[in-house]
C-alpha cells in the first residue's frame, strides 16, 4: 500500500512549486499597490522552496517502489 | 464558538489570486484521490470501522490531534487570544496535555486489550447494555448535530473571509468528506487527517514567524501588548488568584480542577471522535505512544493559534470588537483576527495555502465526526438494538450508508441553524452535558472493580441530568452563575468549568453509592476491563527511547517548563 507520507510529499511538492513560482514572479514584477506587510522579505520564495525540498524528500523516501 | 451569525456581512477580508485558487483546487483533488485509492481496502468491518488496526504511532497520533484541530478551533482560539490574552493557552496545555498522557498510560491499555470498537462498546463490556445505549444514543445524536453546526459556521466564515456562497461551501465540503469516508472508511479519514495536519502547519506557521519579526521579538511583543491592552494579557497564571484580576473572569481552581481535571479528561479520554483514532493503532506500544505524540504537537499548537491572536493585539492598526458589536457597526470582530493576519503577511500562493489550512481543518473535524458517528451507530445502536444477525458485509454496507445519511443530516442541521441561529447555542451546550459524567463513569469502571452495572448507569444518568439542570438554571436566571461558579465575579467561561466539576462529582457519588448498594460483579467477568484484575501487556523489549513512559516524561517536563516560563 502507498504510504500516507508519499501523499504528503506530493502535496508539499505541488504547493511548494506553486508558491515558489508565485513568489519569484512577485519578486521580479512587484505589484504597484502591494498590501502585504514585510513583502520585501519575499517569504513566498523561501517558504515555497522549503516546502518543495521537503516534499521531494518525502516523495523519494516513501516512493511506492521502495 | 458562536460566531459570525448576525445578519450584517462586512466586505470580504481577503481576495484570492489564480495561484491561490489552484492550491485550494489541488487540495480537493488530492483528498478525493486518496479516498478513491483506498476504496478497495475497506471491505471488512475491521477495515472500514477500525482502519484494519494497523496504524503506526505517528499516523494514529497525528490523526488523533488533527480530528480536534478544526478551523473553527483555530479561528475561535486565535480570537480568544486577542480577547483574553495568553490565558487562552490553558485550553492547549493544562486543558489537554495531562489528559492525553493519562489516556496513553492509564486508560489506553484497557481500551486496547478489550478490543472494543468504541467507548460505548467499553461501557457495554464493563457496565452492560443500558449504559452503552445511553452513551451511544446521546453521542450519535449530538455528534451529527455538532457536525452540522460546525458546517454552517464554517460556511459563514468562508462567506465573510472569501465572499463564497454559503450553499456552495456547505455542499462542496460536506460531499467531499462524504465521498472519501464512504469509499475508504476510517483509513481514508485517518490518511486525510494526517495530510490535513501537515497542511495546517505549513499554511499557518509563517504568520507567527513574520509577526514576531515585525513586532521585534517576544520581549517587544509583550511591551506592545502592555501598552495597547494590559500586562496581564501575557501571564498564564499570575492573574488567576482571583476572578476579577484577569480578563477571563476565572479562578485558578476552575482552570485546574474544572478544565484540567474534568473537562479535558472527559474530552480527550472518552470522546470517541478522538479515541477512535488511537484504537486503530497496530499494537499496544503504538496505542500508548500515539496520544503522547499528539501531546507533543498539541503543546506547539499555541504557536500557530494563540500567538497570531496576541500579535493581532500588538500590530493590527484597528481595534477588533465583540461579535455583537461587529454585527451592528460592520467592524471586524475578535474571530476575524486569524484571517486578518493571513491577509497582512501572506502574498499570492501563501494565502491560498493558509486558506487551504482552514478548509482542511474543517474537513478533518467533519470526517472525524462522521466516521465516529458511523461506527457508534452501526456497532452500538444498529447491531445490538435493531439487527444483531447481520453478516460482516451487511454491517460494512450499513456503515457506508450511515456515512452518507450522517452527512445529509448534518447538512439539514446546517440549514436549520441558518434559519434559527439560537439552535447553535443549544446544540453546543448539549454536547458539553455528556462529557464530564461520561469520564466519571469510564474512569471508575477502569480503576474501581467494585463499580457495578446499575451504579455505572445511574451515575451517568444523574451526572448528565445535573449538568443539564445547572445549565438550565443559569439560562433562566443568569445571576445563578454566582452559585454554580462560587463567585459573584465569575464570567461565562467559568460556568463550563464548574458545571463540569459538579456533574462529575455527582456522577462519581451516585456511582459509588449505587454500586455499594448492589451486588458486586464477579472478578472473572472483569478481566481485561479493570485495573488490578487485568494483566497489562508489556510494550516489549525495546530501548528506553522507544518506550511510551520515556516520552511521556519528556512531555511532562516540557509542559511544566512552558507553564513556568509564561507564568
Amino acid at each position: 500500500m502507498i504510504s500516507i507520507w508519499f501523499f504528503v510529499g506530493i502535496s508539499l511538492v505541488v504547493n511548494g512549486a506553486l508558491i515558489l513560482a508565485a513568489g519569484i514572479y512577485q519578486w521580479i514584477d512587484p505589484p504597484a499597490n502591494a498590501t502585504v506587510v514585510l513583502s520585501y522579505l519575499h517569504a513566498g520564495v523561501w517558504w515555497g522552496a522549503l516546502l518543495l525540498l521537503v516534499g521531494i524528500f518525502y516523495c523519494f523516501r516513501f516512493a511506492p517502489k521502495r | 464558538m458562536t460566531l459570525l451569525l448576525a445578519g450584517a456581512v462586512p466586505i470580504r477580508l481577503v481576495h484570492l489570486s489564480a495561484v491561490d485558487v489552484a492550491i485550494i483546487a489541488f487540495y480537493f483533488v488530492l483528498v478525493l484521490s486518496i479516498g478513491w485509492y483506498l476504496k478497495n481496502r475497506a471491505n471488512t468491518g475491521e477495515d472500514f470501522f477500525m482502519a484494519g488496526r494497523e496504524m503506526t504511532a505517528w499516523v494514529a497520533g497525528l490523526s488523533f490531534l488533527s480530528a480536534n484541530l478544526g478551523a473553527l478551533e483555530l479561528m475561535g482560539w486565535a480570537g480568544s487570544a486577542y480577547q483574553y490574552g495568553i490565558l487562552a493557552t490553558h485550553w492547549y496545555w493544562i486543558g489537554a496535555i495531562p489528559a492525553m498522557l493519562f489516556l496513553a498510560l492509564v486508560m489506553m491499555p484497557f481500551y486496547y486489550i478489550s478490543k472494543t470498537h468504541s467507548v460505548p462498546g467499553y461501557l457495554k463490556l464493563r457496565f452492560g447494555e443500558p449504559s452503552r445505549a445511553l452513551s451511544a444514543i446521546s453521542f450519535a445524536f449530538m455528534t451529527v448535530l455538532m457536525s452540522g453546526v460546525n458546517m454552517f459556521a464554517m460556511a459563514k466564515v468562508m462567506q465573510i473571509v472569501l465572499g463564497w456562497d454559503i450553499n456552495f461551501s456547505i455542499w462542496v465540503s460536506s460531499l467531499t468528506v462524504a465521498i472519501y469516508v464512504t469509499l475508504g472508511g476510517l483509513r481514508s479519514a485517518i490518511f486525510n487527517e494526517v495530510l490535513q495536519f501537515v497542511l495546517i502547519w505549513s499554511g499557518a506557521l509563517l504568520v507567527p514567524i513574520l509577526g514576531l519579526y515585525e513586532a521585534g521579538g517576544w520581549t517587544n511583543l509583550k511591551n506592545l501588548i502592555g501598552e495597547r491592552a494590559s500586562a496581564q494579557y501575557v501571564h498564564l497564571w499570575a492573574g488567576l488568584g482571583s476572578f476579577s484580576a484577569n480578563p477571563m473572569g476565572i479562578h485558578w481552581t476552575g482552570i485546574v480542577f474544572g478544565l484540567g481535571a474534568i473537562i479535558s479528561m472527559g474530552y480527550w479520554t472518552t470522546d470517541f471522535l478522538v479515541v477512535q483514532r488511537i484504537l486503530a493503532a497496530k499494537d499496544i506500544r503504538s496505542a500508548e505512544l500515539a496520544p503522547i505524540i499528539g501531546a507533543g504537537f498539541k503543546m506547539m499548537v499555541p504557536f500557530i493559534v494563540i500567538l497570531p491572536g496576541l500579535l493581532g493585539l500588538a500590530v493590527l492598526p484597528e481595534k477588533l470588537v465583540p461579535e455583537s458589536m461587529a454585527a451592528v457597526t460592520g467592524a471586524h470582530s475578535y474571530n476575524d483576527v486569524l484571517p486578518l493576519m493571513f491577509a497582512r503577511y501572506l502574498g499570492p500562493g501563501l494565502l491560498g495555502l493558509g486558506i487551504t489550512a482552514l478548509i482542511a481543518g474543517f474537513m478533518s473535524g467533519m470526517a472525524g465526526n462522521v466516521s465516529a458517528f458511523t461506527t457508534v451507530w452501526t456497532y452500538d445502536i444498529y447491531r445490538p438494538l435493531i439487527n444483531s444477525n447481520g453478516s460482516d458485509h451487511h454491517y460494512v454496507n450499513m456503515g457506508r450508508w450511515t456515512t452518507l445519511i450522517g452527512v445529509l443530516i448534518s447538512i439539514g442541521t446546517a440549514y436549520l441553524v441558518m434559519q434559527f441561529a439560537s439552535i447553535m447555542d443549544y446544540v453546543q451546550a448539549l454536547f458539553s452535558f455528556f462529557i464530564a459524567p461520561l469520564f466519571g463513569t469510564v474512569v471508575l469502571g477502569m480503576l474501581w472493580k467494585r463499580a457495578t452495572g446499575p451504579g455505572g448507569f445511574w451515575g451517568l444518568l444523574c451526572g448528565t441530568l445535573c449538568s443539564i439542570g445547572m445549565w438550565a438554571w443559569v439560562k433562566v436566571d443568569p445571576t445563578a452563575l454566582r452559585y454554580v461558579a462560587l463567585s459573584p465575579h465569575a464570567k461565562g467561561l467559568a460556568q463550563d468549568m464548574y458545571q463540569a466539576l459538579w456533574s462529575f462529582l455527582v456522577c462519581v457519588s451516585v456511582t459509588v453509592a449505587v454500586s455499594l448498594a448492589t451486588k458486586p460483579t464477579a472478578d472473572g467477568d472483569l478481566s481485561g476491563l479493570v485495573y488490578g484484575l487485568t494483566e497489562v501487556p508489556a510494550v516489549g523489549e525495546v530501548p528506553l527511547y522507544q518506550r511510551p513512559i520515556f516520552w511521556a516524561a519528556i512531555v511532562t517536563v516540557v509542559f511544566f517548563v512552558l507553564n513556568i516560563v509564561f507564568w
